[in-house]
């Protein structure tokens, strides 16, 4: 009997398996720390310093100004959903660490628990890296854009919600390349990300709000940094809030499925 | 202890209502050829698959109802090697000690004990992947003992090994035993079987086939002795003549029997035979008569 929403019964065991993903981690920070300091460097010289020359102005700012808290958005989404696709699914299938774990008192609730929280960590210090570096430009304001670090954990567990679904039913590693290719990448486009949302036509513009997470998430990013909130941020919270525990629950009642038979 | 334990995955029976119980301090074997329902039936035991019916406890504990209880006093060597790659031996332990909630003090004098007892200390800081695979096998008991288990479960503890690298195991797994430690195992090695178990059941196609001690089981299902002769149709003749007990396996004829000399006698002297190879009756015996010669995918 197949169950997809039945409220997990995790505990703070998952903390375990946070604890082991972080010393994995940090086995190699500096790579982990310095390539995520690069990142945003290479798309604001190409895209705001490059390409921006050409936009005078957009939405009354400067372009690089417009995309810094894309940016930001776009590392949240990108750090936990692939630490949960591609990452996880290594651990599950090609490790057996999940099997390895499951067979002490912790559950499998508790280990996609954590990893789940683990992804969302990966976005939280992602985003917490980035902001030194978009603030060092000037394309920030301080100290509302701080906000974005617990944001970023909030934001983080969806995506990392949104990866483990498609791991949990995932044939083969190969196919994560499908929610990669037809749902991450168009979303990385057309989230209001380079571009404003309201350029596109209306129905275009409700159905991205209501099927594409990174919409919301830019919509706050951008009120904060710069420092412009508005009322439909609180819109978007609730939907990412509401969205990321429907997903909490389906991705582990899902990877339960997959793994426990 | 297991009643009518039964697992089915979909409208296959992996394990067809059967009934063990395991003594503590034993060391009690599991046989079968592939897809006998060895592993499905340890993975029941080890509350990660849940039973399709009957009833299996644990210490007294339902499986199905105090999963983390009995977990924690289980130790798991699985078949597959499930070690973290992203760390060394030592990490390895170390990180498995924290599932078990152990405080670190305790954990690293646990690990440097364990570290001891599989002859790795000299590889505490080696990554996995430069270890052999029975450096891994050691590796893996050590893991499973890192929670001072009451009772240890080994899929196939010596697959794949060296024979140096598997008697170092058995050896291991006596001195385990002998520490009062209950063991469960399942191997496909008859002689790894007969060597260390007290008792065991040997399944086929999710059924137990036959339960007992290894040489009670020889000799009442083979005899002590088995002679071998060429396949001829004189010597079934003589053999069918004699009233003998024997089997024939391609173009071989085993005879079983308690009393190799007589059978060797009268075989050479009634029925003119070339070549007789006499040997001791094994558990091989015993298990190729029970699941037969066909070869098992």
């Amino acid at each position: 009997m197949r169950t997809y929403f039945k409220v997990p019964a995790f505990s703070k065991r998952a903390w375990k398996v946070w604890l082991r993903n972080r010393d994995v981690f940090m086995k190699t920070y500096k790579v982990n720390f310095i390539l995520p300091f690069l990142e945003p460097l290479l798309y604001l010289f190409a895209l705001g310093f490059g390409l921006g020359r050409y936009i005078e102005v957009i939405e009354g700012m400067t372009y690089a100004r417009f995309i810094a808290p894309a940016l930001i958005a776009v590392a949240i989404m990108n750090s936990a959903f692939f630490e949960c696709t591609y990452g996880s699914y290594v651990r599950m299938y090609y490790q057996k660490t999940f099997d390895a774990i499951i067979a002490t008192p912790l559950s499998i609730e508790d280990v996609i628990t954590g990893e789940l929280l683990w992804g969302a960590t990966r976005s939280l210090i992602h985003a917490t890296i980035m902001l030194p570096v978009l603030a060092a430009f000037g394309l920030i304001e301080l100290p509302s854009s701080l906000l974005i670090i617990p944001l970023s954990f909030l934001a983080g567990f969806l995506f990392a919600c949104i990866g483990m679904c498609f791991t949990a039913i995932t044939p083969n590693i190969n196919s994560l390349s499908y929610p990669t290719y037809l749902f991450i990448t168009p979303m990385f486009l057309f989230s209001g990300t380079f571009f404003p949302l309201t350029l596109l036509p209306k129905p275009i513009q409700y159905a991205a709000l209501a099927t594409l997470p990174l919409t919301h998430v830019v919509g706050i990013t951008r009120a904060l940094t710069l420092a412009a909130p508005s009322g439909f941020l609180l819109v978007s919270f609730a939907w990412i809030l509401i969205v990321s525990l429907i997903l909490f629950v389906l991705a582990v009642n899902l990877m339960k499925n997959r793994l426990i038979v | 202890m297991a009643e009518d334990l039964t697992k089915r995955f979909g409208e296959f029976v992996a394990v067809d209502k059967v009934r063990f119980t395991v003594h503590e301090g034993e060391v009690f074997g599991f046989l079968g050829p592939n897809g006998a329902g060895k592993t499905t039936t340890m993975k029941m035991i080890q509350c990660v698959s849940p039973m399709t019916a009957g009833t299996l406890t644990v210490f007294g504990m339902a499986v199905s109802s105090h999963q983390r209880e009995i977990k924690r006093l289980l130790g798991v060597a699985p078949q597959e090697t499930n070690l973290d790659p992203d760390f060394t031996v030592r990490e390895n332990l170390l990180v498995y000690s924290r599932y078990f909630d152990m405080p670190r003090t305790t954990a690293e004098r646990i690990i440097d004990e364990l570290l001891d007892f599989v002859q790795l200390r000299s590889k505490r800081d080696t990554v996995i992947e430069h270890l052999s695979s029975g450096m891994k096998r050691r590796l893996i008991l050590a893991r499973a003992l890192i929670n001072s288990p009451r009772l240890l479960i080994l899929d196939e503890p010596t697959i794949g090994l060296d024979p140096q690298a598997r008697h170092l195991i058995w050896d291991k797994i006596k001195s385990l035993q002998s520490q009062g430690i209950t063991i469960v195992l399942t191997t496909h090695y008859l002689e790894e079987a007969a060597r260390l178990c007290d008792r065991l059941v040997i399944m086929d196609t999710g059924r137990i086939l036959v339960e007992g001690r290894p040489d009670e089981l020889v000799r009442a299902y083979i005899g002590s002795e088995v002679v071998e002769a060429a396949n001829e149709p004189e010597v079934i003749a003589c053999l069918a003549r004699n009233g003998a007990s024997y089997e024939v396996f391609g173009d071989r004829v085993q005879i079983y029997t308690t009393n190799p000399r007589e059978i060797t006698y009268t075989l050479l002297k009634e029925c003119k035979l070339g070549q007789l190879t006499a040997r001791s009756a094994t558990l091989e015996d015993v298990f190729l008569k029970l699941t037969g010669r066909k070869l098992r995918e």
